[in-house]
């Protein structure tokens, strides 16, 4: 089988398994991107046509919610906290160290393929702050070296 | 006998490496044979002290915190396992003057039991509440609530029992219960402590809900940001079918109740309950025009039930005590208890559950023991990102929705995110205006448009261009927000913008602050 229809195999079969469900569209989407790390532009139609709807609106559903991306993420997504909570503990410059050491801005990958960048508006660790995601791990009152170990341990993981 | 040990499993403790000091714990305890059970509790809120280790003794819990993996062995040198002395002794958990000042209703149980087991849930007041609904009628159930004097706690503070009685009272063949656990608010901690802490209680508190308005079929909304809240939640919605809490015959009553969780996908719009539903209706989040109401024409059209997670999670004790019980704490028409979330520069963050009433002063000094740098605290926002910035002359104003609300600010959803004097106030507004052009939903234009263009008005101000001209116009786009906006995005940006600009003028490079009207 080949990487497409593998793909497009897998996106199947989540339609057929959750477009029975009310409001099936965002559970779908969160089975697409949990399988393939992101919603590929060529499963809107099948989605489009599993639930009765125009291909616009699944793009529009897709496009208005941060979460959901239409590129391959690189190998670990980074989220980090942009919110005021982590603002007052340094967050502004953390955010600095964090793009310097990884040589990209928000919503970009490294070059080698290792890290995505987004941006994310709290995680709910306010109480310390400031917070990273890396994959489901979560980070608290992280400093440029705390930071720098947890990319270090992640990459010798990988 | 077999030695209890407690290490929480709340995603804030493991942020702070709870998950490697229970593997420790355990590979220790193995390497010295000595025989424990160790569980992992939700967290008691005291974030400091994260992670904190708690051994069960004859005495009552001890704890110990905060530890760390390298300080493992040591512990178990001191022989922490039967309560030995070591330099992270705290003492007895309970007698912890954080704890003991609090009035925990809402958060009664959390921290001392296993989430998600459901035995430890019963042998804790757990289901109590329930029991008792399923012995009253629908009416009783919202006369409990409504006497409770319970208000919304995601923020606006609405009467819950008002909004219980129109969907009671409108007749339709499909009801719904939505929990709004979509806490996007900076600041705010306390739903995810809940789910991920005691998730039961927000399972009896909407199927309660569900029993009181007729609704058959319940979904908790929940952020993506929450992967740990969502598998509590899972597993404990698993457990509360198979004993009978939910589903077609709830305790042989005869009368059914479903549960589901729906993931959000990072958008905080998706916090504002029409805007909640269009989302799980499959939609873009979009806002909807009010009226209908939710009670009356919400989820696919039903009549529908929006409450925040605290809100449902304090409906079992009020149904298990009564309302009168829950109506004596608070002030006013302030009533009951505010989990109050204590975030940002502060030393002593965590959980602080109180009636409404003690002042912010006491809040963020007598808890929170000042800031965590040291400095002096010269700016508070209380409310998550749409609410005020208080400066340190407002910290003496008591904690309740009026007082908030007479000094031109809200208690929202209790968050509380101090700022040291190191912060530049005009790039908090900035701020506010970038996060309202990011999250605004676009349906309509003083929110999609003002939000933008606030954020460049801003950037002047900043650069110092033109000041005489770029403040009248920042506040004059405020007030198109304040009054154009469909609803609370757009029309509180101002709040935090035009309260950092009139308490902090010199940061805006106004050196007086007559001149800054």
């Amino acid at each position: 089988m080949t990487e497409s229809s593998s793909t497009q195999a897998t996106v199947q079969e989540i339609i057929s398994n959750l477009k029975n469900k009310p409001g099936a569209l965002l559970p779908i989407l969160h089975g697409v991107q949990n399988a393939l790390g992101y919603v590929p532009p060529e499963s809107v139609p099948a989605i489009a046509k599993g639930l009765n709807l125009s291909r616009a609106e699944v793009h529009g559903v897709i496009s208005f919610y941060h979460y959901f991306r239409d590129t391959p993420p690189g190998k670990h997504t980074i989220h980090l906290c942009r919110a005021e909570s982590c603002l007052s503990m340094g967050g502004k410059q953390l955010e600095n160290h964090v793009k310097a050491r990884l040589g990209i801005d928000f919503h970009e990958t490294t070059a080698d393929g290792k890290f995505t960048l987004e941006p994310v508006y709290c995680l709910g660790n306010c109480a310390c702050s400031p917070a990273m995601q890396i994959g489901e791990d979560i980070y608290g009152r992280v400093s440029a070296n705390s930071f720098d170990a947890a990319i270090n341990e992640t990459e010798e993981l990988a | 006998m077999s030695i209890t040990i407690y290490v929480p499993c709340d995603s804030s403790a493991i942020s702070l490496g709870a998950d490697r000091v229970a593997a420790a714990i355990a590979k220790e305890a193995e390497k010295r044979s000595i025989d424990i059970q160790l569980i992992r509790n939700g967290s008691r809120g005291l974030f400091w002290l994260e992670p904190l280790v708690e051994v069960v003794t004859q005495e009552g819990r001890l704890a110990y915190g905060p530890v760390q993996v390298s300080d493992v062995s040591s512990l178990f040198d001191a022989n922490f396992h039967q309560g030995g002395m070591h330099s992270l002794s705290l003492g007895l958990i309970e007698e912890l003057d954080y704890l003991k000042k609090q009035q925990r209703l809402t958060f009664a149980r959390i921290g001392k039991t296993d989430p998600v087991s459901l035995d430890d849930y019963l042998n804790n007041d757990g289901y109590r509440g329930l029991n008792n609904a399923l012995n009253l009628s629908q009416a009783d159930i919202v006369k409990a609530v409504t006497d409770s004097g319970l208000r919304g706690r995601g923020g606006a503070a609405f009467p819950t029992g008002i909004k219980w009685n129109t969907v009671l009272n409108t007749v339709s063949d499909q009801k719904y219960i939505i929990c709004n656990a979509d806490e996007g608010d900076s600041g705010t901690f306390s739903d995810r402590m809940v789910m991920e802490g005691d998730p039961f209680v927000l399972i009896e508190g909407m199927t309660i809900a569900g029993l009181a308005v007729g609704a058959t079929q319940g979904y908790i909304y929940l952020r993506v940001e929450y992967p740990h809240a969502h598998r509590a939640l899972n597993t404990a919605i698993e457990k509360a079918y198979q004993a009978g809490f939910l589903g077609d015959d709830i305790r042989s009553s005869g009368k059914a109740f479903h549960l589901e969780v729906r993931l959000g996908a990072g958008a905080y719009i998706c916090g504002e309950e029409t805007s909640l539903m269009e989302s799980l209706e499959g939609k873009r989040g979009l806002v909807r025009f009010k009226p209908p109401l939710p009670a009356i024409s919400g989820l696919f059209g039903k009549p529908t039930v929006v409450n925040n997670v605290i809100s449902l999670a304090s409906v079992p004790i009020i149904l298990d005590k009564g309302g009168d019980y829950y109506r004596d704490f608070g002030m006013g028409r302030s009533r009951g208890t505010l989990p109050l979330q204590l975030a940002g520069n502060i030393k002593h963050t965590g959980l602080v559950e109180l009636a409404f009433g003690l002042t912010l002063r006491e809040l963020l000094y007598d808890f929170g023991g000042g800031s965590a740098s040291g400095r002096p605290i010269r700016a508070v926002q209380v409310g998550g990102p749409l609410g005020a910035y208080l400066p340190e002359s407002q910290f003496d104003t008591p904690l309740d929705y009026e007082a908030f609300a007479a000094i031109w600010a809200v208690l929202g959803h209790g968050g509380v995110v101090a700022f040291d004097d190191t912060v530049d106030m005009a790039e908090m507004a900035r701020y506010s205006m970038e996060f309202c052009a990011i999250e605004s939903c676009g349906k309509c234009t003083p929110c999609r448009i003002g939000s933008t263009r606030g954020k460049e008005v801003m950037d002047e101000i900043i650069k110092g261009r033109d000041l005489n001209k770029n403040i009248p116009l920042l506040r004059d786009l405020c007030n198109t927000l304040l009054n154009g906006s469909l609803c609370a995005l757009g029309g509180m940006t101002p709040y935090p913008v035009l309260s950092a600009l009139n308490h902090f003028p010199e940061d805006f490079g106004i050196n007086d602050k007559a001149n800054a009207a």
